[in-house]
């Protein structure tokens, strides 16, 4: 199994932006997925980077590719869909509307957000030119199991979602644009003051989700490590890292390590906390009563 | 037509406390076969139950100074009416005509919850699968009573229809018609 | 054309009632985990659902069969068993989400109407008329984050058939692609059929105090006289930065009864009702009001006025995002 960076979640300044997909030349991930996942009023402030990032991780070895928006409605995301293909590389499929746009036969990626739930839909997708599937995050590993062996016959290659808070809902309504009393058209971008999302927390003060604009995500950190030997033996081939951030190329280190086996899933789990002190994790999704759930229970003693 | 939870009547206090004193052992027995009538009569509303079809039920009519215990026994019922609170997977509570009128289709429950005329506790999937096997089965009271009332059927209905009428409580299932 | 009413039944009594207040079109599921509203002591057995079918067919209505979750992975064959017996039960179109059912049904059941369900978050032309042209489905159930003139602006770029929701529930989240329920309970719309399921929620009032929880958090705390929603993840009370309350959406309904007339010159087909989980008496009063609404609507008499205020008893009423100021 190798390592695939996700496009980040979160709106970043175009400063931020361009180091963090500058920094990722140096880390070991094997693929780098950009662009703009979540809000397409966000795309404007970093568009111009994006040729010299994707020169820059293409220099350093890197597969990149360019993601879809998530949720396609406006006649200008329609365009900016559209427009996609014309930047030569493959484009990841994360809202099917992306699909009508591709020219018949060119090889595509599939995205987290695409529900490929089972083996007729990812036959399917590959049919139609799928390469590669990063399943939805939801998925139990058995389903997992079943997937990357449907996949393996129809020589399409499988990621899981490794590492970062996960991606739950996707709306019309600007959740940020909401709490600042405004609506998503007047939204002044104030989703930008919080470069990994907003803590929502319940009642009782127990963190529970994390508000991006019109995403919600979980407020625990997704970490598969106690599972990176199951996904392999299912014939993952790669994890997903999603950008965060805070300490990011040295998860991308840790997760390295883990799957060259020069560590454990124990020792991982504990330098990922120290790599975030205030994260919480789960692999609940995976394997568990529900996707909060984490393995190792809370928290993760430091070694 | 569908009352408003605001006008459900209460059971008059004056009239509970001749029930505060009498034995239930009777009642009981009268309705555990009462519902079995209804049990051999409607087989889907257990069917309906599914995995809540052992659950102990206990309904709560909070004017009342008692509570009934229902045993579904996977369409074999026994309803146990006892003084003061009794133990149960799921509790359903609220005035006695609000608990009849969801049974007869006069209320929608989940409006009847959502106005806190209804509260339920414990089991929340167990208390959701009898209210929806009980809405599908179109039970009528009355109707069933009556039947059990062999030569006295026409003055059962009768003497029903008139308490319906005195207190506004849905003994039976409104026609269609009155539904508007 | 009367603009087709399209009632929810979550149990053959339900069917029933819908059918005699005028709906002409009722939509129901298997009692599994094919279809949305997998629910405890709700939904069809085969037997049930071909009765079903004949008495809607024997007063002219339309049946609907919605097998609308993703099939599992490994255990493909239950949906397609439910797609062939929605066939076998002279079900007029099946309502479906998940790309792979529909390729299955597309080829094995050519003959069966295919409608595209509001799972599948269909929210632009594009991807419509690529579901009509891959797929052959006749008509999509739009997904709820869209306003009136951009539904108009779908309608103008598709012959597929228009379904919109006017009343009921309201998902906030784009449907189909959420999976905060999940997350908390582990059992999810897309997966299991339910969404903050009865089976992980628990009450506890104390001194007029109404806590309501799910999966463990807590959802809503009212007070005495309050009255008190069912916690549906994104319509709880969090808190965030400085603000709490109804971070997401309040505890509201649906209602774009008002909406009819802009929704017919948006050439939206069919109006569809949510609520397979509520009883027989509300399917049926909703159902005959909106039948009056839009037969006023047909004979070019006004509206009705404020018919459904009392059925939503404790919750306002929203028009959702088909006015732009939602988003």
């Amino acid at each position: 199994m190798d390592l695939t960076a996700g496009p980040t979640q979160f709106f970043w300044s175009k400063d931020r932006w361009l180091k963090f997909y500058t920094s990722l030349a140096d880390t070991p991930v094997a693929r780098v997925v950009l662009g703009e996942l979540v809000c397409s009023k966000r795309l404007p402030f970093y568009q111009e980077h994006i040729s010299e990032a994707i020169d820059t991780l293409q220099n350093a070895g890197k597969e990149v590719a360019l993601t879809s928006l998530a949720l396609v409605t406006l006649k200008r995301e329609r365009k900016l869909t559209a427009d996609l293909v014309d930047m030569g590389l493959p484009v990841e499929v994360n809202d099917l509307s992306t699909l009508p746009h591709l020219p018949k036969g060119t090889p595509f990626w599939v995205g987290p957000l695409v529900n490929v739930y089972n083996e007729g839909t990812l036959a399917w997708l590959a049919s139609l030119g799928a390469t590669r599937v990063c399943l939805p995050p939801e998925l139990p590993l058995e389903s997992v199991e079943v997937l990357s062996k449907t996949a393996a016959d129809l020589g399409v290659a499988v990621e899981v979602w490794g590492h970062g808070r996960l991606p739950l809902a996707i709306s019309g309504r600007c959740y940020h644009a909401r709490l600042h009393g405004r609506t998503k058209d007047n939204c002044q971008f104030a989703c930008e003051d919080d470069p990994d999302g907003l803590e929502v927390k319940t009642l009782e003060g127990q963190p529970f989700m994390t508000m991006n604009g019109v995403q919600t995500l979980s407020d625990t950190h997704a970490a598969a490590v106690y599972q990176t030997d199951t996904l392999a033996r299912a014939g993952v081939s790669a994890l997903r890292l999603s950008p965060q951030s805070q300490g990011f190329p040295a998860i991308c280190a840790a997760y390295h390590s883990l799957l060259q086996g020069g560590t454990t899933a124990a020792t991982t789990a504990a330098e990922l906390q120290s790599l975030t002190p205030d994260a919480r994790f789960s692999d609940g999704f995976l394997q568990g009563a529900c996707g909060a759930d984490w393995s190792a229970g809370q928290p993760v003693p430091v070694e | 037509m569908p009352q408003s939870p605001a006008m459900i009547p209460r059971f008059p206090q004056v009239a509970t406390y001749p029930l505060r004193v009498l034995p239930f052992a009777p009642l009981s027995a009268i309705l555990t076969a009462f519902s079995r009538k209804i049990a051999q009569k409607h087989p889907g509303m257990f069917r309906r139950l599914g995995e809540h079809d052992h659950t102990r039920f206990v309904l709560d009519p909070t004017d009342l100074p008692f509570v009934i215990c229902l045993e579904p026994n996977g369409g074999n019922p026994r309803v146990t009416v006892t003084r003061g609170r009794r133990d149960g997977a799921a509790r359903i509570a609220g005035p006695l005509a609000a608990l009849l009128g969801l049974v007869h289709g006069a209320y929608d429950g989940d409006a009847l919850f959502f106005s806190r005329d209804l509260v339920i506790e414990g089991d929340t999937a167990a208390a959701l699968a009898l209210r929806n096997a009980v809405d599908d089965a179109e039970l009528d009271f009355a109707q069933e009573l009556s039947d059990l009332s062999g030569p006295l059927a026409q003055s059962m209905q009768r003497v029903l229809a008139l308490i319906e009428r005195r207190t506004g409580v849905n003994l039976s299932r409104p026609e269609e018609a009155d539904l508007w | 054309m009367v603009m087709e009413i399209v009632c929810p039944a979550g149990t053959p009594a339900a069917l029933r009632a819908a059918v005699k207040a005028g709906a002409h079109t009722v939509y129901c599921g298997f009692a599994d985990e094919t279809n949305a509203r997998n629910f405890p002591g709700l939904n069809f057995d085969r037997a049930e659902m071909r009765e079903g079918v004949a008495f809607a067919h024997q007063h002219g209505a339309k049946v609907l069969v919605a097998i609308n979750t993703f099939p599992r992975a490994g255990h493909e064959a239950i949906w397609h068993r439910a797609v062939a017996d929605a066939e076998n039960c002279d079900a007029d179109a099946v309502i479906l989400a998940d790309a792979g059912l529909l390729a299955h049904t597309a080829r094995h059941h050519p003959g069966l109407r295919r409608h595209l369900s509001v799972q599948a978050a269909a929210a632009n032309a594009d991807v419509i008329n690529y579901y009509a042209e891959t797929f052959g489905v006749k008509r999509v159930v739009l997904p709820r984050v869209l306003s009136v003139p951009e539904i108009a602006a779908i309608n103008a770029e598709t012959e597929v058939e228009t379904e919109v929701f006017v009343f009921g529930g309201l998902c906030v989240m784009a449907e189909g692609r959420c999976s905060l329920s999940s997350y908390a309970t582990g059992k999810s719309p897309n997966m299991n059929g339910v969404c903050s399921p009865a089976s992980h929620v628990e009450y506890h009032e104390e001194n007029g105090v109404l806590d309501a929880r799910l999966g463990g958090y807590i959802i809503h705390r009212v007070n005495k006289g309050e009255a008190a929603p069912y916690p549906t993840l994104c319509k709880g009370c969090f808190s965030a930065g400085e603000k709490t309350g109804h971070l997401f959406e309040d505890p509201v309904s649906l209602n774009a009864e008002k909406l009819i007339p802009q929704l017919q010159k948006a050439g939206v087909t069919a109006l569809k009702i949510e609520g397979r989980q509520r009883s027989r008496s509300y399917v049926a009063q909703v159902v005959r009001n909106f039948r009056a609404a839009v037969d006023a609507l047909d004979a070019g008499r006004p509206l009705p006025e404020g018919m459904l205020a009392r059925l939503s008893e404790g919750q306002a009423m929203t028009t959702g995002a088909y006015k732009k100021t939602w988003r």
